[in-house]
């Protein structure tokens, strides 16, 4: 884990799906173009799902990992 | 940045057609994720959908007795939308709401105001209101002009999915 310089963290943690995805995107508006987000879910769909997010608005996800059943994402704001 | 993300943004359509919780449930879901996804997303409201639309706290809408009627037999509003299976007297929505509570799960109105905010737009179906005896008043705010049906099939040859809910 990189020593990144997260601008806003996010806590989707117990959200059912579509919510991660949701509040994400409430939180990446809020940043500028090129900081980070990093998003802490438990919804093991969220997975795929921050995927196919990151293809579909052409922001990136810079990083995924996962422990203890909870699933981190970092993305970066287009 | 992707491809595709680079080119013109992809347009999606849903006729909301139908009234039933779950049927909301799931437009409200992919109308709120399309925003997210920065999809072009136009939710045309008609029929049994646009009963969704009503001001929650209406509890009879219409001009004439028949109209008044319908209301009362259903009550309109996001917040008091039916099962079409296992309604039973509003106990299934009742226990639907509660295991969304606990899951963590979103209720269809509270969809409905991201897919909102996130500038999904959503046209209601002049037609219907005539019908039904609606006035933009009855509905929420924030939805579009109401539009016919030629608008919803000019929307949908030029969108990259279509779905009838």
């Amino acid at each position: 884990m990189a020593n990144l310089d997260i601008k806003l963290k996010v806590d989707a943690s117990g959200l059912s799906c579509p919510l991660p995805i949701l509040k994400a995107t409430q939180g990446i508006k809020t940043v500028e173009s090129g900081e980070l987000v990093e998003v802490i879910a438990t919804d093991p769909g969220s997975v795929k799902d921050f995927d196919a997010w990151a293809k579909a608005t052409g922001n990136a996800l810079v990083e995924q990992d996962s422990a203890d059943g909870k699933f981190r994402f970092v993305l970066r704001r287009k | 940045m992707t491809a595709a993300a680079a080119d013109k943004p992809k347009k999606l359509v849903i006729i909301d057609y139908s009234g039933e919780l779950e049927k909301t449930w799931a437009t409200m879901i992919l109308a709120s994720t399309a925003g997210a996804m920065e999809m072009e997303t136009t939710v045309f409201v008609t029929f049994w959908g646009l009963q969704t639309f009503v001001k929650d706290k209406k509890r009879i809408t219409g001009e004439n007795w028949m109209q008044k009627m319908m209301s009362f037999m259903q009550r309109p509003g996001a917040s008091h939308r039916k099962l079409s299976k296992m309604n039973f007297m509003g106990m299934g929505p009742w226990m639907m709401f509660k295991l969304a509570k606990k899951y963590n799960v979103a209720k269809p109105k509270d969809l409905l105001e991201m897919a909102m905010a996130m500038g999904v737009q959503f046209l209601p179906c002049q037609m219907t209101m005539d019908m039904f005896g609606l006035k933009r008043e009855d509905l929420i705010e924030g939805m579009g002009e109401p539009v016919g049906a030629a608008t919803a099939l000019q929307l949908m040859t030029e969108a990259d999915s279509t779905l009838f809910i």
